[in-house]
């Protein structure tokens, strides 16, 4: 349950601070979410890992298929990903979900065991 | 709190972010690059997107609205002209920041700053080129002869306000894709950036030189051989304007156009032993145009039809950017430049105007001598006189900056000196003199097109445009039609400036400038129509010297059609700009033809009688173009590649048109022996050589599958810093060199537009490209295929009562 709660709460706070702040502010959020609420480590890591990948991948999923890929496709050849939209999408879901999960991992040390 | 692991997994994760925030070589910032807040996808334009807009700005004087059509081609409708401008601004860099900003870069020798100095400083010595070559002091001076005329400072101001409106107000997040690629940001918006593009029109138009290619082949070959090679006028030239009793030349030049009497031992040295090595960065020698206009003798409408097809580079964001200029006083269609305002080739209510590049030499070298080291003096005209220096910072990317002194000397700057060699070895200075270098208004002509309503208007409009020198043709409804070549040209003796010139004394020097009204034109001719393709603007009757190689078949051809054609339509004028006949290969067919087939093995007489089938079209499927097309450039080069050979200095070859007309002229053409072997080579020995070696290539070529023409050629459209993923390849298209539809690799007509000039203007145009610079919306290339297959779109001159029509797609308003 609380696995949930911080999930949610971390991708709210991240996507409201990224409004105003750089991308960055993703750890911000996972920080400030894994301080407040208090988790083991291992899972307080998970939490702001999968709550980064899934904002991060909704948003890119929505933005591309609004898009009808047009850009993705291009990006995906350059960057090299062979062209493939899905594996860009992967990718910025995943380098987003290291810094959630590493800023919640370290909040999670705040308080003693 | 646990310390250690608090602190372990906390560097970790800054370091992650840090290392994130970097650019890694050509990578850029990958964190915020693939934030779906804040990287590239938020340029993944939704294909729904809404352009509808209320915005205000305090530099507004009243209401500007905007319509965007469904091809998002804005209708810019003000109260007041002012805000046109401003508006043209902000709606240039709202579809084309990132590519007008680019390209100032360019102009001033720039680039180093956002791509760091480039492998072998590749870009550092572009930009010292640049700035050597007097891009930055052209474009000051001309600012000034702006800033002199309140119309030209009205407009170049509200200009950059809107554009730096628009700037002002992006987030990082909405910067173009590009700047976060290269991980930079744009900077505002000046009146110098609007003179600096139009001076990279003139470095585009008017930057090309063969002057030390040419003085390297004063080495190897001798006065007679020159002139046999570089002939100043082809047989085939139809000119622009020709001589007729209708259309007299001045019958002499109004100065003395004598060569300096010491001209014969100072310059016209052959086989002397000048050396140096090519100019660098120099601008794509086909940059050319076709443009021509029926009078309503031709025409089925009774009307004037203008038609024109610049060609350039073929670039993805497009140079061009299609638009409807409108206040009470005036209503204009046409393509403009992003960077530049006004509409640069397009028509009104009342005229039709088009332009094609006059490619006549006005960028000479001259040979310095400095007193020493120091270059602080020069010699002229028999004493030492000091320079005026100009110190350019260039920022560099990754690097301390370089401070580049400029020595400008009574023939210019000082483009080549110890510091900035012309090759390795040479301690050559040589002073560069560009007739962009002085002070004029060229925008102020547009203005003027922009509002003109007859001949005089238009004539009173071109005659501020000094450089690049244009064919300006011209149509009305009133039933005019005309065409003048337009520029300041420096009035030369023959061959003046071929070569690099003795720079000691003024002798030298241009004589001045031919007076304007002595420029080639042609008002209403009795034959129907004007056109011009690049071509010599004129016979050699005329007074004044040209400058040197022409190309000559465009010309030939589109005088050709036009002189047959009666009953003119639109629809046969896109069918003749979209026309992929070779002339050409019509006039070297009969040379190709006398191959003896007895010499030729079955591979060499198959491609041969392909070519004799050949129907001598360049369109996509014909294979007998690309044999013609290759065999041709190889009996080229074993006709001429042995006496070239001869230095290993840089050598421009002669023109499209010269072997084919020496060969008719002389069958025993002295070049056709290979002097490199004791026997005596005949005409059929070296077509017979030229088709072996053709028919290795094309062997190849035809296993890999790319004989057809279309393929052969493989036309691409390419963004600007050449990525492929952001360009668009393979386009199936025919044309080429030599032929009306002038598409080359990368390399064709960037605008396509026929306007018919009755009382309801019935237009059509297409370019290559797309309204939107950017790669993620769908408004980026998709006019590409339509342009390939040769379609028009229909080019709507919008009334402001047409607002409710159901192509209008979006509205912007701009108020107070």
């Amino acid at each position: 349950m609380k696995l949930a709660v911080s999930i949610i709460l971390i991708a709210a706070l991240s996507f409201a601070l990224g409004l105003y702040l750089p991308w960055w502010s993703i750890a911000l959020g996972a920080f400030i979410v894994g301080a407040l609420i208090h988790q083991r480590p291992i899972t307080s890591f998970l939490a702001g890992f999968a709550s980064i990948f899934i904002l991060w991948f909704l948003l890119a999923t929505v933005i591309d298929i609004r898009n009808q890929h047009i850009l993705s496709k291009k990006l995906a050849l350059l960057l090299p990903l062979g062209g493939n939209s899905f594996l860009l999408i992967l990718i910025t879901a995943l380098i987003g979900a290291l810094v959630g999960g590493g800023a919640a991992l370290s909040a999670s040390y705040l308080k003693k065991k | 709190m646990r310390l250690v692991p608090f602190i372990i997994s906390s560097v970790l994760t800054i370091a992650l972010v840090v290392v994130l925030s970097m650019q890694w070589g050509t990578v850029p910032p990958l964190g915020s690059f693939l934030s779906p807040q804040h990287g590239l996808w938020k340029n993944a334009e939704d294909v729904e997107k809404n352009f509808e807009a209320d915005l205000s700005f305090p530099n507004l004087k009243g209401k500007v609205q905007v319509f965007l059509d469904d091809r998002m081609v804005p209708h810019v409708f003000a109260e007041h002209e002012r805000d046109l401008f401003f508006v043209q601004g902000w709606l240039h860099a709202k579809f084309r920041l990132w590519q007008m900003e680019f390209q100032t870069y360019a102009a001033a020798g720039r680039i180093s700053e956002i791509l760091g100095a480039g492998a072998g400083d590749r870009y550092l010595n572009y930009d010292r080129s640049m700035r050597r070559l007097g891009m930055g002091y052209a474009a000051e001076r001309s600012l000034q002869a702006a800033e002199n005329n309140p119309i030209s400072k009205m407009q170049y101001e509200a200009y950059a306000e809107g554009i730096n409106a628009y700037i002002d107000e992006l987030k990082p997040a909405d910067y173009p894709i590009e700047y976060k690629l290269l991980n930079y940001r744009p900077e505002k918006w000046t009146t110098l950036k609007t003179a600096l593009f139009l001076k990279y029109m003139s470095y585009d138009l008017a930057g090309k030189d063969d002057d030390f290619e040419f003085t390297n082949l004063r080495t190897i070959f001798a006065k007679a051989d020159f002139e046999t090679l570089f002939p100043i006028y082809a047989d085939s030239l139809q000119p622009i304007a020709p001589r007729s009793p209708e259309n007299p030349y001045p019958s002499k030049a109004a100065m003395d156009l004598h060569p300096p009497s010491h001209a014969d031992s100072l310059y016209f040295t052959f086989q002397g032993d000048s050396i140096t090595s090519s100019s660098l960065n120099k601008p794509d020698k086909d940059n050319g145009s076709n443009n021509w206009a029926v009078a309503g003798t031709k025409t089925k409408s009774g009307r004037p039809i203008i038609c024109n097809d610049p060609h350039l580079g073929l670039n993805l964001p497009s140079l061009w950017f299609e638009m409807q200029l409108s206040t009470a006083d005036f209503s204009c269609y046409g393509v403009s430049f992003p960077g530049s305002p006004n509409i640069i080739i397009g028509f009104n209510d009342y005229i039709g105007w088009a332009v094609t590049n006059a490619g006549r030499d006005v960028k000479d070298y001259y040979e310095l001598q400095f007193k020493d080291g120091s270059m602080k003096q020069y010699w002229y005209n028999g004493e030492w006189k000091a320079t005026t220096d100009r110190i350019d910072t260039i920022l560099i990317k990754g690097r301390a900056p370089l401070y580049d002194t400029i020595r400008f000397t009574d023939f210019g700057p000082a483009m080549y000196d110890r510091h900035f060699k012309v090759d390795s070895g040479s301690l050559k200075c040589l002073a560069v003199r560009w007739k962009a270098h002085d002070p004029s208004n060229e925008g102020f002509t547009f203005y003027g097109l922009n509002h003109s309503r007859n001949y005089d208007d238009y004539l009173a409009a071109i005659k501020n445009f000094t450089c690049p020198a244009q064919n300006f043709l011209f149509a009305s409804k009133s039933g005019d039609i005309a065409i003048w070549q337009q520029g300041e040209f420096p009035a030369k003796w023959r061959r003046q400036g071929d070569f690099i010139m003795p720079g000691t004394d003024s002798s030298y020097l241009w004589k001045g400038i031919i007076p304007q009204q002595q420029n080639p034109h042609l008002v209403n001719p009795s034959r129907g129509f004007c056109s011009s393709a690049n071509q010599a603007a004129t016979d050699s009757t005329y007074p004044y010297y040209l400058g040197n190689s022409f190309p000559v078949y465009r010309g030939y051809i589109i005088n050709r059609k036009l002189s047959r054609m009666d009953n003119i339509t639109t629809d046969d004028m896109k069918a003749m700009q979209t026309d992929n006949y070779n002339v050409k290969a019509e006039f070297g067919r009969d040379i190709l033809l006398k191959t003896p087939v007895d010499r030729l093995n079955e591979d060499e007489r198959k491609y041969l009688q392909i070519f004799r089938m050949w129907t001598l079209r360049n369109d996509p499927a014909e294979r007998g173009a690309t044999i013609y097309s290759i065999w041709w450039r190889e009996l080229e080069y074993a006709i001429w590649h042995d006496d070239f050979e001869k230095t290993k200095l840089p050598v421009s070859w002669p023109a499209e048109n010269v072997l084919v007309e020496s060969l008719h002229k002389d069958s025993a053409y002295k070049f056709i022996d290979d002097i490199r072997t004791p026997e005596k080579e005949t005409l059929q020995d070296q077509l017979v050589a030229s088709l072996k070696t053709a028919t290795g290539k094309l062997k190849q070529l035809e296993k890999d599958g790319k004989l057809e023409w279309g393929k052969f050629k493989d036309t691409k459209v390419q963004h600007l810093l050449r990525q492929t993923a952001l360009s668009r390849l393979h386009l199936p298209i025919g044309g080429g060199a030599g032929v009306i539809n002038a598409t080359k690799e990368d390399h064709g007509p960037s605008w396509r537009m026929v306007v018919q000039l009755t009382d309801d203007i019935e237009a059509w145009g297409v370019y290559p490209g797309g309204q939107s610079g950017n790669p993620g919306s769908k408004y980026y290339d998709n006019f590409v295929d339509s342009w390939a297959a040769g379609k028009y779109y229909r080019l709507w001159v919008m009334k402001e009562s047409e607002q409710n029509d159901k192509r209008v797609v979006g509205k912007l308003t701009f108020s107070k």
